[in-house]
């Protein structure tokens, strides 16, 4: 029976929440577009965020030490230092590149390579024969890069120093610059609707006042503005979430999945565009209850 | 045993006033007592500790055997759910209709639909404002309004009705009628004390006076009056 009785009560108070957001349909705007807005900045720095993470990712995995090793070996020495260079830790995979297949490979990227290539034979080929190492933590791709260049018949390694250590650094701070934007705008929201709904609860004072003395307790004086405060949220995050959904697998489909260069690749829309939407409603909701029920307290003796 | 009992009570508002010096007062269950007294006198205040909305800073305050002074404010509604609280300024909620006004306080009990219901419409009924469920509060008359808040009361059947100057902004003939339902409520069992300032009602009704003078019980009369000659 008691069970009855608070599923009566939660009922009523959800019947009464969605009323007062009509009701004090003004103020409750106020409340909604804050949270809009909010979100639908969260949203943006959400998917730049992500999206950020997402091809440092690809362009971490893509990076390759290129081993050049000295052209008098012979394919017993070479596969030699490919043993040892698989010894080291921190190896992902090594790929064999020999010189032939370069310049094959080369004749086939321009007319005037093809034309010098083509007048060397086998032996005045001046290429050397590579390996491909790519590694599995590339912040430590240096270390690497330095341990595989003391093998004996290493000529010389490369991994675009210094480019790929910057490129990185860049996209951390980034990164960083996005969350902290995000948190920070979650907080601002959050004082922002407390004081807006503030402003709801003051023209209701005299509301909660006679609930009080009639024998309302705190907790059933507070649940019907908790709920309005979750429809607030709730209402408040359509926006963004539509303009997640739409937004982003436009930009996708517009773009072919890449921006500027073939480096930039975006994040497939789905089901990633649920999944913001999903916390922009989480934020929402949260945002709202905790706003409403902070502001309401003020008015309780607790 | 006394369903109500003042135990030298004190009341020091942290501004320094002193409302209560040491008050002891006695109310029987099914009693209907007059609290007169100047303004100034601590009738206020002591209604207001009776529904705790004001603590004592001394003595206790026994109600139905239970120290009300002792009740940490979370738990005041279970106090105020026992009883009824009627006020000068009627206290109702304009957007509600005068059955809205009375059955929303069953419904955030808990009560389904029908048992709210079936008391609220007794509520009204007993008050005798069965015709007028649907108008809202600013369409009602000053006596009309007071008779809502009365029905709102005892619309969970408390065992003791407040009414702190349930006539102070009514005519001599509106407040005659809020006092005969007051009696009717009385004689269904319920406890009722009354402050008020109107002499021509206690004279007329003859109930038990007690009389507040700056904070101290002055006099206590069964069937008593409002004696001309005392200062108030």
């Amino acid at each position: 029976m008691i069970k009855m009785k608070n599923i009566r009560i939660l009922l009523k108070n959800i019947r009464d929440g969605l009323k007062n957001i009509v009701r004090n349909f003004s103020l409750s705007l106020a409340s909604i577009s804050c949270i809009t807005v909010t979100l639908l900045i969260v949203a943006v720095s959400m998917i730049g965020s992500y999206n950020v993470e997402n091809f440092t990712k690809v362009i971490r995995d893509d990076f390759t030490i290129v081993v050049y090793m000295n052209n008098d070996l012979d394919e017993d020495k070479e596969s030699k230092i490919k043993d040892e260079i698989e010894k080291l830790s921190n190896i992902e995979s090594i790929e064999y590149n020999s010189k032939k297949e370069i310049a094959e490979n080369m004749k086939k990227e321009s007319e005037i390579f093809n034309t010098i290539i083509s007048s060397w034979s086998e032996s005045e080929n001046p290429l050397y024969d590579t390996y491909l190492v790519k590694v599995k933590d590339s912040e430590k791709i240096s270390n690497a890069a330095k341990r595989i260049k003391k093998i004996d018949g290493v000529v010389m390694v490369k991994y675009g120093e210094g480019m790929i250590e910057s490129l990185l650094s860049i996209f951390n701070i980034i990164e960083k610059i996005l969350i902290i934007t995000v948190l920070s705008l979650i907080i601002v929201t959050a004082f922002l609707i407390i004081n807006t709904i503030k402003i709801t609860i003051f023209s209701r004072q005299e509301e909660i006042e006679i609930k009080r003395l009639v024998g309302a307790s705190n907790f059933s004086i507070k649940q019907p503005f908790v709920i309005e405060g979750l429809f607030i949220g709730l209402i408040g995050s359509i926006i963004p979430v539509i303009s997640t959904i739409y937004g982003y697998s436009t930009l996708y489909e517009k773009t072919g999945g890449v921006l500027f260069s073939k480096f930039i690749t975006l994040v497939k829309p789905f089901p990633f565009v649920f999944i913001v939407s999903f916390v922009l409603i989480v934020i929402g909701i949260v945002v709202g209850m905790i706003g409403s029920s902070r502001a309401v307290r003020k008015y309780l003796k607790i | 045993m006394e369903f109500i009992r003042i135990i030298d009570v004190e009341k020091t508002y942290p501004s320094g006033v002193t409302a209560l010096y040491g008050l002891n007062l006695k109310i029987k269950k099914g009693d209907f007592t007059f609290i007169i007294g100047a303004s100034g006198s601590g009738k206020s205040t002591l209604m207001k500790m009776l529904y705790r909305e004001e603590k004592p800073t001394g003595g206790e305050i026994i109600i139905g055997g239970v120290n009300v002074a002792k009740l940490k404010n979370r738990k005041v509604y279970k106090l105020r759910r026992k009883l009824g609280v009627v006020f000068q300024d009627f206290k109702l909620l304009p957007k509600l209709t005068v059955y809205e006004n009375v059955a929303f306080v069953l419904e955030m009990f808990g009560y389904d639909k029908n048992e709210v219901r079936a008391k609220t419409l007794k509520a009204l009924d007993l008050v005798g404002l069965k015709e007028k469920v649907k108008s809202y509060p600013s369409e009602l008359s000053g006596g009309e309004q007071q008779r809502v808040a009365i029905a709102r009361a005892i619309v969970n059947a408390p065992k003791l009705l407040i009414c702190d100057e349930p006539t102070g902004n009514l005519d001599p003939d509106t407040s005659l009628e809020i006092m005969k339902v007051l009696e009717v409520i009385n004689n269904l069992g319920t406890t009722v004390i009354v402050v008020t300032h109107d002499r021509d009602i206690v004279n007329k009704m003859k109930k038990r006076v007690i009389l507040l003078d700056k904070g101290r019980l002055k006099k206590d009369f069964e069937k008593g009056t409002y004696d001309k000659n005392e200062k108030h």
